[in-house]
């Protein structure tokens, strides 16, 4: 990787609280453990010795339980919270030696961020909202608002920039969150448990969403999440943080079949592949067909080149599938979007079932295509 | 009889200290400070008079138009025209308008000092630990004990009444200002700061704004509180409803007293209203945010 792709590099960051740092630092840096700190000179040290880079473009997940210091470590990346010793460098450029006027512009065309509980301002509308950023930049109130209707189409909000936050679901209120974020025009963004406040189907739809855009925009995301399922399916690279220690920075695939040592290990082995696949990433998209082109000839045709045939009649999907003798017949259906384990009931009783999307057929799923997308995921790299 | 408490030190050798310290900034700072408070009291004297020149027709439409505005009730608007009305035909209406200018210009004063003094108070732990017994030594320190200087100082007459009134009613304005900022929401000023907001824009678009309802709660008792000063200020001069009262007590005269206290009641009524309705819809504002 050539140095021009290094967006952010933390350098040796070390987060103390407490009355005497320097002293807890140094112990620290003289080999002592945590809890000797603790006892010796009462600080609690929050960060030790953090040292990564991330790339120009990825989607950086920083993945810890509660406590293990991520919220801390994300609020260093715009000096919401100061470091104790070390550097963060932003564009080759050390962001702890800015002064306090760098350091503004920098928070307001640098970065941005999203906030867990979403941080909306709950007298301004939606669309005061989402400008704030662009405002605050200085931009004239008619570009800014241009913008901010730019980027309340983009997360689905169009219709909604005149109602108050708490007019709006949780899941809106973090598109708000989001599209605040993305109307700064920032390079970097930074995710401090931004889905983790949603209910899961929400969340999932969120995911999905902000891949969309990333796919677009091609931003610098750092994402923190709790959760290692959300962490898999975000992130270019993961770094697992325990007790404020790095463990592991690897893609998924490396964090879930090298594990560093048996803390990461022991995390993984919790990852439930029939939940962290979906319907859509294992099933056949195959032709469709109304009763009257359902023909024996043609159906026989199509499935020389198709596992099955969907046959829509009176409103209802039955599956015709390849090697099954003569009728079509009424089988379950699941949504696209659904885990695969979800399929495992429905299959266990038939071996095809369809799948749906909105409510259309498109596809079926056979006992044999979820085994395999199992076995393609849990192959060791 | 049981013993007495032993004299261990002598305690006049201090009272005389202060005593004399006192008398002594008196003394050389009075006129200062008198020609200092020279615009406090023009402020007065021009509310005063203004009221008291204001047809009283004029007035109860401005009050009745406050409390419409504030309120959205007829039965709240109809209420307090009644009680004007009540307070005029007991001829007490140029009282009642000195009561009120009084009242005005305390709260005015106690919330041009209060606010900031609320607003430091809420950016410094340090502070806030020296604040808070000073404002609850204010609060129960008898209110006559803060007369005698004030009036020694001035003189008897509206200065020492207003600061006396001041005094007294800033520890809620003060202490709801820092409550209500030190309230708000830690995310969504993280939220601001993290879009590079300065300092100022911070308090000026986040804190203030989400803190308004509580430091609405506080001018609200600052103003009830400056209207319960009234018979007290008026026995250093401040004249007024409070004066009547004062009569009443001098010439014994039940109903001197009686009058005069209803019609303080029904101000405090009037002017409750207005601030709790202005600070119940800030507070709806946010709520459902129309």
């Amino acid at each position: 990787m050539s140095v021009s792709d290094v967006k952010i590099q933390v350098d040796k960051v070390y987060k103390i609280f407490g009355n005497r740092p320097d002293d807890a630092l140094a112990e620290l840096r003289a080999g002592a453990q945590k809890a000797e700190v603790l006892q010796s000179t009462g600080c609690v040290v929050g960060l030790k010795d953090i040292d990564f880079s991330i790339h120009r473009g990825e989607t950086f997940v920083i993945m810890g339980l509660s406590g293990s210091g991520k919220s801390t470590l994300i609020r260093h990346f715009n000096r919401l919270i100061e470091p104790t010793a070390g550097r963060i460098l932003v564009d080759g450029r050390n962001i702890m030696e800015m002064n306090a006027k760098e350091l503004i512009a920098f928070r307001r065309t640098g970065i941005s961020m999203v906030f867990q509980r979403f941080g909306l301002l709950p007298h301004q509308t939606v669309l005061e909202n989402t400008i704030c950023g662009p405002i605050l930049q200085g931009v004239n109130r008619r570009e800014a608002v241009a913008l901010g209707m730019e980027q309340l189409e983009l997360v689905g909000l169009k219709g909604f920039e005149n109602r108050f936050p708490r007019q709006l679901s949780g899941g809106m209120q973090q598109r708000v969150g989001l599209a605040r974020a993305l109307a700064t025009q920032a390079d970097v963004l930074l995710m401090d448990e931004a889905f983790s406040a949603l209910d899961p189907l929400i969340k999932s739809d969120m995911q999905e969403q902000l891949k969309d855009i990333q796919a677009r925009l091609k931003k610098t995301i750092i994402f923190i999440t709790h959760d290692l399922d959300e962490a898999l399916h975000l992130g270019d690279r993961i770094a697992i943080l325990k007790d404020g220690e790095l463990r592991q920075v690897g893609t998924g695939e490396e964090i879930l079949f090298r594990p560093a040592d048996d803390y990461v290990e022991r995390f993984v082995r919790k990852v439930d592949l029939s939940r962290a696949l979906y319907a859509h990433e294992a099933f056949t998209r195959i032709p469709v067909l109304t009763q009257a082109e359902a023909t024996p000839e043609r159906s026989a045709a199509l499935l020389g080149e198709h596992p099955g045939v969907i046959v829509a009649r009176d409103g209802a999907s039955r599956l015709l599938a390849r090697g099954a003798s003569g009728e079509a017949v009424p089988v379950a259906s699941i949504d696209a979007n659904a885990a695969l384990g979800q399929c495992f009931a429905p299959l266990a009783a038939q071996n095809a079932i369809l799948v749906t999307e909105g409510g259309t057929a498109i596809g079926m799923l056979t006992r044999e295509m979820a085994f395999k997308a199992l076995a393609r995921a849990a192959r060791p790299a | 009889m049981a013993d007495n408490f032993p004299e261990f030190i002598d305690t006049r050798g201090l009272r005389f200290a202060i005593d004399d310290g006192f008398s002594w900034v008196v003394a050389h700072y009075g006129d200062t400070f008198e020609r200092m408070l020279l615009p406090l009291l023009k402020l007065l004297s021009a509310l005063e008079s203004f009221l008291q020149w204001l047809p009283w027709y004029v007035t109860i439409a401005v009050i009745a138009a406050l409390t419409y505005s504030a309120a959205r009730s007829l039965k709240a608007t109809g209420g307090a025209v009644a009680m004007l009305v009540f307070i005029g035909a007991l001829g007490l209406w140029n009282d009642a308008m000195a009561t009120i200018a009084l009242m005005l210009a305390a709260t005015a004063v106690a919330v041009v000092i209060g606010i900031p003094l609320g607003i430091v108070m809420a950016r410094s732990d340090w502070l806030r630990s020296i604040a808070l017994p000073l404002l609850d030594v204010m609060q129960t320190l008898p209110i006559f004990v803060y007369l005698i200087p004030f009036v020694m100082l001035f003189g008897p007459g509206k200065i020492p009444a207003i600061l006396a009134t001041v005094f007294f009613a800033i520890p809620p304005v003060i202490r709801l200002t820092d409550l209500g900022i030190r309230q708000v929401d830690g995310e969504v000023v993280e939220a601001i700061v993290a879009f590079g907001a300065t300092p100022r824009q911070k308090l000026l678009k986040v804190q203030i704004p989400l803190a308004l309802p509580t430091i609405m709660a506080g001018v609200n008792q600052t103003t009830m509180m400056a209207l319960s000063m009234v018979v007290i200020a008026s026995m250093i001069g401040a004249g007024g409803l409070g004066y009547q009262v004062l009569q009443g007590i001098q010439r014994l005269e039940v109903s001197r007293g009686l009058i005069a206290g209803i019609a303080i009641v029904f101000l405090a009524v009037i002017f409750d209203r207005i601030a709790q309705s202005y600070g119940r819809r800030a507070q709806k504002h946010l709520a459902s945010g129309e």
